[in-house]
């Protein structure tokens, strides 16, 4: 099921960094998703309404993707409901706690050469892929799904 | 103000569509770049890089502008201290990532397909980051991007 998409995977990857660089070259924010909507609930007016904002229009792409190929996107998970929701609090708080993820570390903080983000882009990888080692080659579970 | 609204917007969804193209949408391909000793696909890797690259090209431009187009300034943090939380909290969110192969970003968009494990995720990490919240207690809502 899972194979290579080097064609794809660039040109998605290229309008990542298009929409990061606008946001930033625009507005001189910073697409960082977990910062974006993490900071929703402890901000107000202006600096909130973009926020909610941001969020809709990732919101409707997710509704067009639905639209044009619904094979785009992840019906069933990895894992069972239990293990879904020890993930989304482990990527939840430690998302917030180290201020950024994937995208507003792995994809603007690099890009900055921010020495913080370089690190925690390190570090998640790390730990992702020790994870993903100990769940699939020493615990031997699920992991063959897709 | 207007403007910056509508801005907003098209980056949310330019940035949903580009994780649906990228094929990152899909935990199945996040975990199997997670798993170096099982079969590798390298997408994600290019992901990155191909994001990385145009970020590393146009963020040069912009800050070198002076500032943004449509905003008085750029937001940026002024942390630059590799401490514990960084390092901590990176840590933590890769086991999560590693558990689910989800990040914020296709979670969220993903969350569309109402699919119950998705929504199971998303609601649990939006609650997990209210705790942040309430623990900090409006201790960092200077309107500064914490981010990076």
């Amino acid at each position: 099921m899972n194979h290579f998409t080097p064609v794809a995977s660039t040109l998605g990857g290229l309008l990542l960094g298009v929409a990061s660089s606008l946001l930033f070259f625009a507005n001189g924010r910073i697409l960082g998703i977990s910062g974006i909507v993490g900071e929703i609930p402890v901000t107000t007016g202006s600096n909130r309404a973009w926020r909610l904002v941001f969020l809709a229009g990732l919101l409707t792409g997710g509704g067009a993707i639905l639209l044009v190929d619904r094979s785009a996107l992840a019906f069933a998970s990895e894992q069972t409901v239990p293990a879904a929701i020890a993930a989304g609090v482990l990527v939840g708080f430690g998302t917030r706690l180290s201020n950024g993820c994937t995208s507003g570390h792995g994809l603007c903080g690099v890009a900055r050469l921010s020495k913080r983000s370089i690190v925690a882009t390190l570090v998640f990888m790390a730990t992702g892929a020790l994870t993903v080692f100990v769940v699939r080659h020493v615990l031997h579970l699920g992991g063959g799904a897709s | 103000m207007k403007k910056r609204l509508v801005v907003a917007f098209a980056c949310g969804v330019l940035f949903a569509v580009g994780l649906g193209i990228s094929g990152m949408t899909h935990p199945s391909k996040v975990l199997a770049f997670l798993d170096f000793a099982g079969d590798w696909d390298p997408s994600l890797a290019l992901v990155m890089g191909s994001g990385v690259l145009v970020n590393l090209v146009l963020f040069r431009r912009a800050t070198r502008r002076g500032a943004p187009l449509l905003a008085p300034s750029f937001y940026l943090t002024t942390r630059t201290a590799v401490d514990a939380s960084l390092v901590g909290g990176a840590a933590l969110f890769g086991v999560g990532w590693g558990l689910g192969g989800f990040c914020p970003g296709p979670a969220l968009v993903s969350v569309v397909t109402g699919a119950t494990p998705v929504v199971a995720f998303v609601v649990a990490m939006l609650a997990s980051m209210g705790v942040y919240d309430w623990m900090e207690e409006g201790a960092d809502a200077s309107g500064l991007e914490p981010e990076v």
